[in-house]
């Protein structure tokens, strides 16, 4: 019993990181139909720059908010310099150009900052919490990680809800022709978009760093399980990708904790195959699509 | 391989006419330099085909008697890359299927080779070749696992799915670590080359034959007669099938082709070569380990693919000649700029990442588009005028 709230209570967590991933290739699936395999490449890049900051004697806040900020840059460079001229083309080309960036990024990664494991830290206590005598796998670092994926939800979901920015980014997404004739910049809403998704993917990045080891490949697992997530969630919706991610980050905690960690990658593909052959869409799609 | 055997192809292609006698148009409109030894050529396909893979032999044999025995060891790695290729390229290129679990498809054949042959070079029970056609089979039956999944998906789909393989399938050798090694991997001795065989070079050549060259040579072997098949297949009813099916899904279900059946079928066939690819990689580098088929090996594939041109066999073999030969160059420059050996073997792989990148952003036909773009300016008619109208 107390195996099994251990393995949930860290599924939780994973899968609030797995959310904010899953979440940041969604939003640029919807405005862009591109679905960005380097997403996962771009947050580590971020997460090194915050750790040589953080190294070089700056706290962990200063390192979190540079990370968010050179995410954004990054998202916003790379849509306008590599994907803008791929965009609405064949669908493989797109795919091989963030296929591209997703090795390039994770080779420059390894050039500039070392491609051994290197401990990130956390921002608060990593031991867990105690209930009535017994040790429970839930830390006040989990707690941070779920409450900021949820602060940042909720700021999307405010953005994309009551902002008169938000509403063009909608828009674009939803018919850029009709878009353009009506004076938005459609261009500009797609780099943003980008820019977004980055900063979403940075924070999922340093926030499954904290506490652990990172490497440059440390997210490659990470992305797939976002992109499983997010397809659960029908790869439209952003609400369905938070669901999705928290759904896989609870039944990959049980595969680890039950069948073997070895095995998580490999549960995921059978997920993501058996979601894709079974209901294509996705499990929530069409009624939270059009939710936020 | 060569450029009669070539040149019918690509004319096919140009025109846009799938089902075209290619071989009875291509010659008409303008009598070329080249016809009067086009019409001394094989009437059959397979024949002119069989001809230029015996050309090929040749020259492979020339080029491993003449180097040393370090670029024997580069073309042996190369032509495991460039039979992978291969099968990269009859996937994406001629199906329009993209597969990032090509790398996760050598591992099986590698470990099936690794566990056929053991670590002990005498206590093999099963001759090279048997051990890897059955590497092929094995993997030709994951690949039946795979595509039947993969028919169904296209494009980011498609390409999200191979991605978890290739990083779901290594995490199986360390679950099975008894049987399959852990992160270890399996140990594979190298065959020696049969009495028979080096007789025969020693024949030829006065050279004997070490286990790098006689490697390269099974390698390059291998690589000749996957070229002949596939070359038959992408021109016979088979691939111009593949090719309608990549090229507009409705009007080839329209015309009666099944579409599921088709694209596992060039999966399996894809995922064949990729087993046989693998089965060379492990007799070359002698290890099956997980650390050998990460994420990396599938994306370099897809690298000689697509920087060669996507669906042509002489650019699969481009690129891979490109990967294997301008890595130790790409290295060597990251060394002299001062990165230490870690961070240098890093400069490769970004190469690869700039390149796929450049690549579809500036030519996304490929190296071969590149020159064929050239070969038909200097010739005084665009190709692109004839394309675009048939299209």
């Amino acid at each position: 019993m107390q195996q099994f709230l251990n393995v949930t209570l860290t599924g939780l967590a994973q899968g609030a990181v797995y959310s904010a991933i899953a979440l940041a290739l969604v939003l640029i699936w919807r405005s862009t139909r591109i679905v960005n395999f380097a997403q996962g490449a771009m947050a580590m890049f971020t997460t090194y720059i915050a750790l040589s900051l953080i190294e070089a004697g700056q706290s962990y806040w200063v390192g979190l908010l540079v990370a968010l900020v050179s995410g954004l840059v990054l998202g916003a460079l790379v849509e306008r310099v590599v994907v803008r001229p791929v965009e609405g083309g064949p669908e493989l080309n797109a795919v091989i150009v963030t296929l591209g960036l997703f090795v390039g990024f994770q080779a420059l990664a390894a050039i500039l900052f070392g491609s051994t494991f290197v401990s990130f830290p956390a921002p608060f206590d990593l031991r867990g919490f105690t209930v009535g005598g017994v040790n429970i796998a839930f830390t006040p670092n989990s707690i941070f990680v779920i409450a900021a994926v949820v602060v940042v939800m909720l700021a999307l979901v405010a953005l994309f809800r009551f902002t008169n920015l938000g509403l063009q980014m909608r828009a674009s997404a939803f018919s850029q022709e009709v878009s353009r004739l009506l004076g938005v910049r459609v261009g500009a809403m797609l780099t943003l978009g980008w820019a977004l998704a980055a900063v979403v993917g940075s924070l999922a990045g340093v926030l499954i760093a904290g506490g652990n080891l990172v490497s440059p490949n440390y997210m490659d697992a990470v992305v797939v399980f976002g992109f499983v997530a997010a397809v659960l969630g029908g790869l439209e919706s952003p609400g369905g990708a938070v669901v999705g991610g928290l759904t896989i980050g609870l039944l990959l905690s049980y595969v680890s904790g039950y069948l073997g960690s070895e095995l998580v990658a490999l549960a995921a593909l059978v997920i993501l195959v058996a979601v894709l052959l079974v209901r294509p869409q996705g499990l929530f799609s069409h009624a939270a699509a059009r939710r936020v | 391989m060569t450029q009669q055997a070539d040149t019918p192809q690509d004319t096919e292609k140009d025109t846009g006419q799938p089902a075209a006698p290619a071989r009875a148009a291509a010659p008409a409109p303008r009598p070329g330099r080249f016809d009067a030894v086009r019409r001394r050529l094989p009437k059959s396909t397979f024949a002119r085909h069989a001809l230029a893979a015996l050309g090929g032999l040749v020259v492979v044999f020339l080029v491993l008697e003449l180097t040393n025995p370090f670029r024997n060891s580069q073309f042996a790695t190369m032509s495991y890359y460039a039979i992978a290729a291969v099968g990269l390229t009859t996937l994406t290129g001629l199906n329009g299927q993209i597969s990032l679990g090509h790398g996760a498809l050598m591992a099986v054949g590698a470990y099936t080779t690794g566990l056929l042959l053991g670590p002990d070079a005498d206590g093999a029970a099963l001759p090279l070749p048997i051990v890897m056609l059955v590497a092929m089979a094995v993997t030709a039956v994951v690949g039946v696992v795979v595509g039947a999944a993969a028919a169904r998906l296209h494009g980011p789909y498609l390409a999200g799915a191979t991605l978890a393989l290739a990083v779901a399938l290594p995490g199986l050798a360390i679950y099975f670590d008894e049987w399959l090694g852990g992160e270890q991997g399996l140990r594979i001795a190298a065959p020696r080359p049969p009495d028979w065989f080096s007789d025969a070079v020693y024949f030829l050549s006065a050279n004997e034959t070490p286990g790098v060259k006689y490697l390269a040579y099974v390698g390059w072997i291998t690589l000749l007669v996957v070229l002949l098949l596939m070359a038959n297949l992408k021109r016979g009813r088979v691939g111009r099938v593949w090719q309608a099916v990549r090229d507009d899904e409705v009007a080839a279900e329209l015309a009666g082709i099944r579409l599921g059946r088709t694209r596992v079928i060039a999966f399996v066939v894809s995922a064949a070569c990729a087993g046989l690819a693998g089965a060379v990689l492990a007799v070359v580098v002698r290890l099956a380990a997980p650390s050998g088929f990460t994420i990396v090996l599938s994306l370099s594939l897809l690298t000689a693919v697509v920087l060669g041109g996507l669906g042509s066999f002489t650019g699969a073999l481009l690129g891979s000649a490109l990967l294997v030969f301008l890595t130790p160059t790409v290295t060597n420059l990251g060394t002299s700029l001062g990165l230490d050996a870690t961070a240098a073997a890093e400069v490769a792989p970004f190469v690869y990442g700039v390149v796929l990148v450049l690549v579809m952003l500036l030519a996304p036909a490929g190296a071969v588009g590149v020159l064929r773009k050239l070969w038909h300016r200097t010739r005084g008619n665009h190709p692109g005028s004839s394309t675009r109208r048939s299209a």
